[in-house]
């Protein structure tokens, strides 16, 4: 009989104890593509959310709840990535970190959608703020925004009459490449070369046999890291001698790493990179991931870095956890740097989602990326 | 014509490797009469023995390359001869090929769960700058990858037509009953075929990973491909196999550049179904015979 009271007691104190915790704790949920092609876009984005994660539970959590951070791995692959945000959402998410290929985030953010959770995504395709998602957000501006801003460099520095583009057959690669060719003509540059290559793809000799014989003055690489890599390995196996100009993914650290010496020379635009150490926010970012990590950061690691950052603003601003009053709060939001110094760089939000912030120009030099000019914010 | 060179070039280099493995498929089959479909992860995982032999032994390049090049014969060659074929073949060639799926699945998940999702940089074992040939620039690294491959299916075919070990793999492929009553050791000659498998597995992989880069899902096409060019060339041919697979290199590159880049993917399968109606035997196998 004793045994009996004992552990209904034990039983009665353990739900007691983990019904506490449980009120005690809001959960963020991490949803990226840790395994697979995405999985080096995957790993910096998670990486830098546990970092933010970590700062904000001993800058006392989110209205006075510690944050947990469960992860889940899409494997980059959409219908996984669907079934993963609804797995997120039924374990108690108020929050969804992710995910990063655009193919993926346009099938999984109509789940957070039907569920009023709040999104951020470190997807650029356009198409994904032009669907009238009110609770997806960037956390980098989208290829509409981010590649008309390397329109400078191909027509004032560059000089370029005629242009090739190197872009990958999916979602991200797609709206990349419509909107620079779109951008091309409104300047009145040819686009003489337009090589598309699938996902995955290892022998990038005929893409880069195709635009040498093309006669462009300069390539934009619209790719994934890997791809990316692949394709400067090749192009150098080439000798293709013309600028190689890419927005974001190029000049990226995970790409330097796998393209080598292959690397050296590419340009890139990029929302926001690891090596703008003169901004005192991202220099600090960059030093405790390299603490922590042992490898250098890369955009996704400050993109996933600003978007926990940002979840912990606005929900404080909103002052309770409810998706649609964070989606209302949203809109047209600033936070500026000053008053709220996580976010590392003024950031912008319109009604859409999309997101606005000053942004880089980089080239890769002695095998690392260095920061050659700074675009205001558009 | 300089892009015309560059894409032939490109594609013979690929062309060759995809024949190195497919010279795997060939000799397995004769060998154990069965087809191993972890081919492809043969070829993925030595690049990961050169990446340990340099990260973790802390080996120079050439030293972690001899030590991946030994250790694929041993794991690759030895080790899957003793535990996995020699043990399941009495029970068949379909239960050998079942095997070798989940073997290839089990190399590639072990490769990611150990080594990580990621791929991984490979560095190139020649010089990668590219160089002048008839007034036309192209790549050092694919005329050198042609070269050694060529070479090493050359050898490899004089050493089966003119040495006493090679004839003897030969006649324990043709008849091992005949071969065996004429004091040939058909066990040591099959041994020696899986051996000789592991270790072109590892060459296409030490040749074609700075390209590809290391990653743990490389052997899934690559192993395709392979299957395909050693069909297409004759499944019991080695010079089918080298045929298959220099075809199927150049004609991709040749229609990526000239037709479609989009169908690439495609254009084994075609090729596949064009000899399947065609030739079944392949371009250059013949109906029954079997020789190695």
């Amino acid at each position: 009989m004793n045994r009996k009271i004992l552990l209904a007691l034990s039983t009665a104190l353990l739900m007691g104890v983990s019904s506490v915790q449980a009120q005690d704790v809001a959960k963020i949920a991490m949803v990226a593509e840790l395994s697979g092609a995405g999985a080096p876009a995957g790993t910096n984005w998670r990486d830098g959310i546990k970092i933010a994660i970590e700062e904000i539970n001993a800058d006392g959590g989110i209205l006075g709840k510690q944050v947990e951070l469960p992860e889940y791995d899409t494997q980059t692959d959409p219908q996984v990535s669907r079934a993963m945000v609804q797995k997120a959402i039924d374990d108690g998410a108020f929050a969804i970190l992710g995910t990063i290929y655009s193919g993926s985030t346009l099938v999984n953010m109509l789940v957070a959608q039907q569920s009023e959770i709040p999104q951020f995504v470190g997807s650029e395709a356009p198409t994904i703020v032009q669907k009238g998602n009110p609770f997806v957000f960037r956390t980098s501006s989208g290829a509409q925004k981010g590649v008309p801003a390397l329109v400078p460099y191909f027509t004032d520095t560059l000089k370029a009459q005629k242009v090739g583009i190197a872009w990958v057959n999916n979602e991200f690669g797609k709206g990349g490449r419509d909107v620079f060719a779109a951008e091309m003509e409104k300047i009145g540059i040819e686009v003489i070369a337009d090589v598309p290559s699938e996902q995955g793809a290892t022998d990038y000799a005929s893409d880069v046999a195709k635009l040498k014989d093309s006669g462009a003055d300069a390539v934009f690489v619209y790719m994934n890291q890997e791809e990316a890599a692949r394709f400067l390995i090749e192009a150098k196996k080439q000798g293709l001698s013309m600028p190689l100009v890419g927005e974001v993914t190029l000049t990226e650290a995970k790409v330097i790493e796998l393209a080598g010496g292959a690397a050296e020379n590419a340009i890139a635009h990029v929302g926001v990179t690891a090596t703008a150490t003169e901004i005192p926010g991202i220099a600090e970012f960059n030093e405790k991931f390299v603490a922590q990590f042992k490898r250098n950061p890369t955009h996704d690691a400050i993109k996933g870095y600003i978007g926990a950052w940002a979840t912990k603003y606005v929900t404080e601003k909103v002052g309770e956890f409810d998706g649609a009053k964070f989606a209302d709060a949203m809109k047209n939001l600033c936070l500026p740097v000053a008053e709220y110094p996580r976010m590392l760089l003024d950031t912008c939000w319109d009604e859409t989602g999309e997101m606005s912030r000053p942004s880089f120009m980089v080239q890769v030099k002695d095998g690392a990326p260095v920061v050659i000019g700074t675009v205001p914010a558009n | 014509m300089s892009q015309f060179l560059q894409v032939l070039l490109s594609g013979l280099a690929t062309g060759s490797i995809y024949a190195l493995v497919a010279i795997g498929f060939t000799l397995v089959w004769q060998a154990a009469q069965t087809v191993n479909f972890a081919q492809g992860e043969f070829v993925m995982v030595p690049a990961f023995f050169v990446l340990v032999g340099m990260h973790v032994l802390g080996f120079p390049l050439a030293l972690a390359v001899g030590f991946a090049l030994l250790a694929s014969i041993v794991v690759l060659g030895f080790v899957f001869k003793k535990l996995i074929v020699e043990p399941i073949l009495p029970s068949g060639g379909i239960s050998l090929i079942i095997a070798t799926m989940a073997l290839g699945i089990l190399l590639r998940e072990s490769v990611k769960e150990f080594y990580g999702a990621e791929a991984q940089p490979f560095p190139p074992l020649f010089p990668t700058d590219p160089i002048h040939v008839f007034g036309a620039v192209v790549s050092m690294q694919d005329l050198l990858n042609l070269v050694i491959s060529l070479g090493v299916v050359i050898l490899l075919t004089l050493f089966l037509n003119r040495t006493r070990t090679g004839r003897s793999m030969q006649a324990a492929a043709q008849n091992p009953a005949v071969a065996e009553i004429l004091g040939v050791d058909v066990k040591r000659m099959i041994m020696y075929a899986f051996l000789i498998n592991a270790a072109l597995a590892a060459l296409a992989s030490f040749l074609i990973t700075p390209v590809y880069l290391a990653k743990f899902s490389n052997g899934e096409t690559l192993g395709l491909v392979a299957f395909i060019a050693a069909i297409v060339g004759g499944f019991n041919q080695i010079r089918g196999a080298l045929v298959g697979g220099l075809l199927i290199g150049v004609l991709d590159n040749f229609v990526a550049t000239y037709i479609t880049a989009e169908y690439r993917a495609a254009l084994p399968l075609i090729l596949l179904i064009v000899i399947i109606l065609l030739r079944p035997q392949g371009i250059m196998g013949t109906s029954e015979g079997r020789a190695v």
